[in-house]
């Protein structure tokens, strides 16, 4: 069990996703601290990037907010390094390959060990194309609805910390419904592991968290957050996170 | 051994692969599937051919360019008149055998990305050759500077989507169209233009667009009685390059040179990374983000490059250079008026080496170029500079 696996055990999880400098790294900072308070339970940071493929519209704009500020993935790890120190809940770093591959493998996950970021989501890899783990960070896989029977299984063994279950086909961004399908797709996932699952892609609103929770061990709230990260409303996200909670600890 | 590659997952030594969202998966294996099925299905291979003769205009001649080799004074110079296609450029082979597979694959909404417009005119012409839904994403930059390929897409009956994202050229028309599959993953076809991409897609491409280098080693062996011993073509994503050198991979005393633009040069100037889903050399910057380029050629305006072409460079068997805009337009124009072709400035970069490669070599050798594509098309272009 790692430290990230472990808090699914306490309730159902909450993980919100923000954009490291967007609009700036002291804010960052700050968000993180409120998010924790508003009832997170793991922080997913986005690292910016020039061409994130999974990402709408939305997560796009904070990448290049991030960017204009030239936020790189070194920032990131000082972040991390400072507010992994302040809060009790565990950090994970979404980002896209090539910045990995341009820090260099072996440094990042090394780095992520040192400067206290426990889990890692790479949107476009799969874990065909991985190198095998020797270390303590986890490597959180991704179930698309289009992913096969067959690639769940090797999904569910591979994937530490916890499963990344994607609500519905397509890119970043809230959607008016969330797939009915996610409760099969989790059973299909269950078959195979007893790993933790949250659902992402599209969450957007209480209603939504509540039900995506009865499904799954945790719920992922990204573009929703941004957007509203993006209007500088920092105590309305906090706020956002607070009435995410409520609603899936009612549930 | 350099023409054994890829292996079963896409992977050029350590380059290729799959670097997409798990959504892609599924369709990129049913699209591999589909195509290891009926790349060697006769029906398959005769309806290719088929439409490559009586619609594209194959075989396109190989013409010994008499004035220029007289003006170099060195090796005999051929050029694979690709330029004589059907739609003015090599792209069109690449798209008759995607659109004939995604009819056999039953997907009728057809999607595709377009630089400076001419894999969008061409994946346009056979959308409606084949009676199929077409929808083309071009950055806003290059909409703007190639509205006349803009209008052609839009006779030919596609749709032709702003990317107004990220530098808003190539690349982000690249993302843009992922963007679409990943959301429209069963009923949609992507055909990509060019040898970059997630597996299949760099070995498919090459596969189709290796008629140029069929065609012109049986060519040049009419005229020759051996091979050639120097082949020349230009370098963006690597199509119509690949296309051409992959039939003489094996041939080693073949020379083999690819020119990219200098100021898009992923080969020349890149680093290894990951772009688009595939492993390869791009231009990034210290930190990992992904360079905008320039090049006075659209087509060659382009960060990545397709994995083939960064395995070859690593494995020695290919040799890369580049040329820059000046060099381009010295290409354009003297084959302009001395052969009284107008080449695509892409083509210009490869006509341009010449300069650099015929005049050292014995009037008994040759050389093959290829012409990838004519230039009506940048003519406008070219006003701005003359």
């Amino acid at each position: 069990m790692s430290r990230i696996s472990e808090v699914f055990g306490k309730r159902k999880a909450l993980i919100p996703f923000i954009t490291v400098g967007d609009p700036s790294i002291s804010q960052t900072e700050k968000l993180v601290y409120d998010l924790e308070k508003a009832g997170a339970d793991i922080i997913e940071l986005g690292v910016p990037f020039s061409d994130p493929i999974a990402d709408g519209p939305v997560i796009q704009a904070a990448h290049n907010r991030a960017l204009k500020n030239n936020v790189s993935l070194q920032d990131a790890f000082l972040l991390a390094n400072k507010v992994s120190r302040k809060i009790k809940i565990p950090l994970v770093f979404m980002l896209s390959q090539n910045l990995i591959e341009n820090y260099g493998s072996s440094k990042f996950f090394s780095d992520c060990a040192k400067y206290g970021v426990g889990g890692v989501i790479i949107p476009d890899s799969i874990p065909d194309e991985m190198e095998e783990k020797n270390d303590s960070i986890d490597r959180i896989l991704l179930v698309s609805p289009t992913t096969n029977e067959e690639r769940i299984k090797m999904i569910a063994q591979k994937s530490s910390g916890f499963i990344y279950l994607i609500s519905s086909a397509g890119i970043t961004g809230k959607r008016s419904k969330i797939s009915a399908d996610v409760s099969k797709m989790a059973a299909a996932i269950k078959k195979y592991t007893n790993k933790p699952i949250a659902v992402g892609f599209g969450i957007s609103n209480p209603a939504q968290a509540k039900e995506a929770a009865k499904h799954a061990d945790g719920v992922i709230v990204g573009s929703a957050l941004v957007e509203i990260i993006a209007k500088k409303q920092f105590k309305k996200a906090a706020d956002f996170i607070k009435s995410l909670r409520r609603a899936i600890d009612a549930g | 051994m350099f023409s054994n590659q890829p292996d079963d997952r896409g992977h050029f030594g350590k380059f290729g692969g799959r670097f997409v969202p798990e959504t892609l998966i599924a369709p990129l294996d049913e699209l591999k599937e589909a195509y290891l099925k009926y790349k060697n299905d006769a029906d398959f291979i005769s309806e290719f051919k088929f439409y490559l003769e009586h619609y594209a205009g194959r075989p396109t001649p190989l013409y010994f360019a008499k004035n220029l080799t007289d003006k170099f004074n060195g090796a005999k110079i051929y050029l694979k008149r690709e330029d004589l296609c059907h739609t003015g450029a090599h792209k069109i082979n690449n798209v008759i055998g995607q659109l004939l597979l995604a009819k056999r694959m039953g997907k009728k909404r057809i999607i595709a990305e377009t630089g400076a417009g001419q894999h969008g005119v061409a994946a346009a012409t056979g959308c409606a050759l084949f009676g199929l839904e077409c929808i083309v994403y071009m950055g806003e930059e290059d909409v703007r500077r190639q509205a006349l390929n803009v209008f052609r897409m839009k006779l030919l009956g596609a749709k032709v989507i702003s990317v107004k994202s990220g530098s808003k050229t190539l690349k982000d028309a690249i993302n843009e169209t992922l963007r679409d599959w990943m959301a429209n993953p069963s009923d949609t076809f992507y055909c990509l233009g060019s040898s970059v991409g997630p597996h299949p897609y760099p070995m498919m491409v090459r596969d189709f667009q290796s008629v140029i280098g069929n065609e012109a080693k049986g060519q040049h062996f009419e005229f020759e009685k051996k091979e050639p011993d120097l082949l020349v073509a230009c370098v963006g994503g690597g199509s119509n390059s690949i296309g051409l050198f992959y039939p003489f991979l094996e041939e080693k005393p073949v020379e083999i040179i690819g020119v990219e633009a200098a100021g898009a040069a992923s080969l020349c100037k890149g680093s290894i990374g990951v772009l688009h889903g595939a492993k390869t050399y791009v231009l990034q910057s210290k930190t990992g983000q992904i360079l905008t380029t320039h090049s006075i050629s659209a087509g060659l305006d382009y960060s990545g490059v397709g994995p083939e072409h960064s395995y070859l460079k690593d494995a020695g068997r290919v040799k890369y250079v580049m040329a820059n805009d000046k060099d381009a337009l010295y290409g354009f124009k003297i084959l302009s008026e001395m052969e009284g072709i107008i080449p695509a400035l892409e083509s210009s970069h490869a006509i341009a080496y010449l300069k650099t490669a015929a005049p050292k070599m014995r009037s008994d050798q040759s050389i093959i170029v290829c012409l990838s594509g004519r230039g009506d098309k940048d003519v406008e272009e070219i006003k701005n500079y003359v």
